[in-house]
């Protein structure tokens, strides 16, 4: 039995301590946001936060983060009412497959809770560690651009253009 | 009594008379810049690969930056010394050096104008380097772009924020003078004797160094420390669970791993991302003499290695589970994370260098000092930009200190046969503060290298 606090609910799921905590999210909690990629941290997908810290989900055990603060992609919003990071993915039309997007999204809120000021080369650096094979990176980068803009309260038409990330 | 105290202080002018003489270095005459067809071609191609040899990038450029353009923050228990710009501008970098004033510095450590120049630039090992070496250097640097670019200055407090101090360390620590050949000894040996203690400058980390900051000179190459990684011992102290043959550190410096001791991490990662322009010859005498060094394992450590390769030979797959691995205890909740988070690639089927490497032939798992294997748990080994790459992710944001520690005690007991580190906690909370300073490099070394794609030029 393993105790985990997801987005805000308590869960207790019977399962092998050693889980990775991707199958937990998606097998048990029925959480599908977070995708399996590779399964050895290299490509992102299965990306989400503990404790405000984007981690790899499918190397993480579910029994190391027992009693921690774990956010999935579906803790950002909901489809009737998403949250800003979500709302400039849409905006943006960020995804491409959208296999990655998840991931994507859920690294850029945490480098956006660290640091809500974030420079455009900080948020390529951050979003290193994630991989999308459609080649959407440009959209990806203006997305969370717009994502820090909205989460500090400018509206759309004070928002500086882009430049750094270039066209998508 | 009078003619006494008159005799001391005629002593002690005369000593502080000796000491100025001593300390006091005459500025050399700045040149005219010379143009880039005044060397010969040959000449800076030469230049280029001993430059390799000397990894002068590592220091001499900022990550991101222009190479040699310096500004790169060199920590030091002392102090922030920033590196120098020695790209060829005549007002910031080193354009109006004669070859006289170069070969001086790297002989003496004296800078043209006749400042004492700190040991955190290595003449204490460049002081090796040939005239014709010393020439082919001159000419690859004097032929690089110029940039305009001045280091900030170095945070050092009083007295050491004084160059002519630096004499006084000379008088103490500093031996001048060029290479001399052990006549008992090969050519082979001689050439790679030549190459790591001088321009190589290998000592700078791999040799502890004392209070003063200078190499402990009865414990040389016996591990030191290099941008908060443990330099491994480079004598018969290696903790490499497999010896160093000379084929396999042949190797291991060409391509910057060997399947008997892994990749190359840390600042280490760099210097064979360098050495890549060596060649052949001359990555062979450096692995001839460094194992010279090593010396022939004892037959203990030749049975142990042994034991080694039958269990990795006929124990694929299998997890060590240490006898006092009881239920709940840190050896076995240690176990049970290797099991779920690293076994994956350490255990897995995909071989080195992109798969892990079997921790009982960790060098890492078999050290005296935890650092290494703490500063690779939490940051891992980060992609390299452009070209494909060994990689780990860091699980800093995974596990907790309590949970590393557990981790670290299970992989030293399970696959070095050796007690849990006693200090693993305090440096472990140490570097994730981020009070104890961590450099992390790719694995290939090549992301500041001369033709890297690091640095923006």
């Amino acid at each position: 039995m393993v105790k985990l606090n997801v987005n805000g609910a308590s869960h207790d799921i019977d399962i092998d301590p050693a889980t990775p905590l991707l199958y937990v999210l998606r097998n048990e909690l029925k959480l599908n946001g977070a995708k399996f990629g590779c399964g050895l941290g290299q490509c992102g997908a299965c990306t989400v936060m503990v404790d405000g810290k984007a981690v790899f989900s499918c190397l993480t055990p579910a029994m190391l983060v027992e009693g921690r603060e774990i956010k999935t992609v579906e803790g950002l919003g909901t489809i009737d009412d998403p949250g800003p990071m979500q709302k400039a993915f849409i905006e943006q039309q960020a995804a491409q497959c959208g296999y990655c997007i998840a991931g994507m999204m859920m690294r850029a809120q945490a480098l956006l809770e660290a640091k809500p000021d974030a420079a455009d080369a900080d948020i390529r650096q951050a979003l290193e560690p994630n991989l999308c094979r459609c080649g959407t990176h440009m959209r990806i980068l203006r997305a969370v651009a717009r994502a820090r803009d909205l989460m500090q309260g400018k509206s759309a038409d004070t928002m500086a253009p882009i430049a750094a990330t270039g066209r998508g | 009594m009078k003619r006494f105290w008159i005799g001391v202080l005629v002593l002690v002018i005369v000593c502080l008379a000796g000491f100025a003489a001593y300390a006091w270095k005459p500025a050399i005459d700045p040149i005219e810049p010379p143009q880039r067809s005044s060397f010969d071609q040959a000449l800076i191609e030469k230049g280029a690969v001993l430059a390799s040899v000397g990894n002068c990038t590592a220091c001499h450029t900022k990550p991101g930056g222009k190479s040699f353009a310096g500004g790169l923050a060199v920590p030091t228990p002392f102090g922030t010394i920033y590196s120098t710009n020695i790209t060829p501008d005549p007002k910031t970098g080193i354009g109006r050096w004669s070859e006289a004033a170069f070969s001086r510095a790297m002989r003496e450590g004296v800078e043209r104008n006749g400042d004492h120049l700190y040991p955190a630039f290595p003449f204490d090992h460049f002081t090796l380097v040939s005239d014709q070496d010393n020439k082919a250097l001159y000419a690859y640097l004097m032929t690089r772009h110029a940039v305009e670019s001045r280091p900030p200055a170095n945070e050092l407090p009083f007295p050491l924020n004084m160059r002519f101090v630096l004499a006084g360390w000379k008088l103490l620590f500093f031996d001048k003078g060029a290479y001399r050949e052990d006549t008992a000894q090969s050519a082979d040996w001689n050439r790679g004797a030549y190459l790591v203690e001088g321009l190589g400058h290998c000592g700078a980390c791999h040799t502890p160094r004392n209070i003063m900051g200078a190499e402990r000179k009865s414990a040389h190459l016996a591990g030191g420390e290099a941008e908060g990684w443990d330099a491994f011992p480079l004598d018969r102290s290696s903790s490499a669970p497999v010896p160093w043959t000379h084929d396999s550190l042949f190797a291991y410096l060409r391509q910057g791993w060997h399947a008997d001791h892994g990749v190359a991490n840390g600042p280490m990662a760099e210097v064979t991302g360098n050495l890549g322009r060596l060649p052949d010859s001359d990555i062979s005498a450096i692995a001839t003499y460094l194992i010279s060094r090593m010396g022939a394992p004892s037959p203990e450590r030749a049975a142990a290695a042994e034991d080694i390769r039958k269990k990795l030979s006929v124990d694929q797959g299998g997890t060590p589970i240490p006898a006092s691995a009881t239920t709940g205890s840190p050896i076995s909740r240690g176990g049970a994370i290797y099991q779920a988070a690293c076994a994956t690639c350490h255990d897995g089927s995909r071989p080195q260098p992109f798969g892990g490497i079997d921790f009982h032939l960790s060098s890492i798992i078999a050290a005296r000092d935890p650092q290494n294997a703490i500063n690779v748990v939490l940051f891992g080994l980060p992609a390299a930009s452009g070209r494909e790459s060994p990689i780990m992710p860091g699980f800093a944001a995974t596990l907790t200190d309590d949970q590393v520690a557990d981790l670290l005690g299970y992989l030293r007991e399970a696959y070095a046969q050796k007690p849990a580190w006693a200090d693993a906690k305090a440096k472990l909370a140490d570097t994730r503060s981020g009070k104890y300073r961590v450099s992390i490099r790719p694995s290939d070394g090549i992301e500041r290298g001369p033709g890297n794609v690091g640095a923006k030029d």
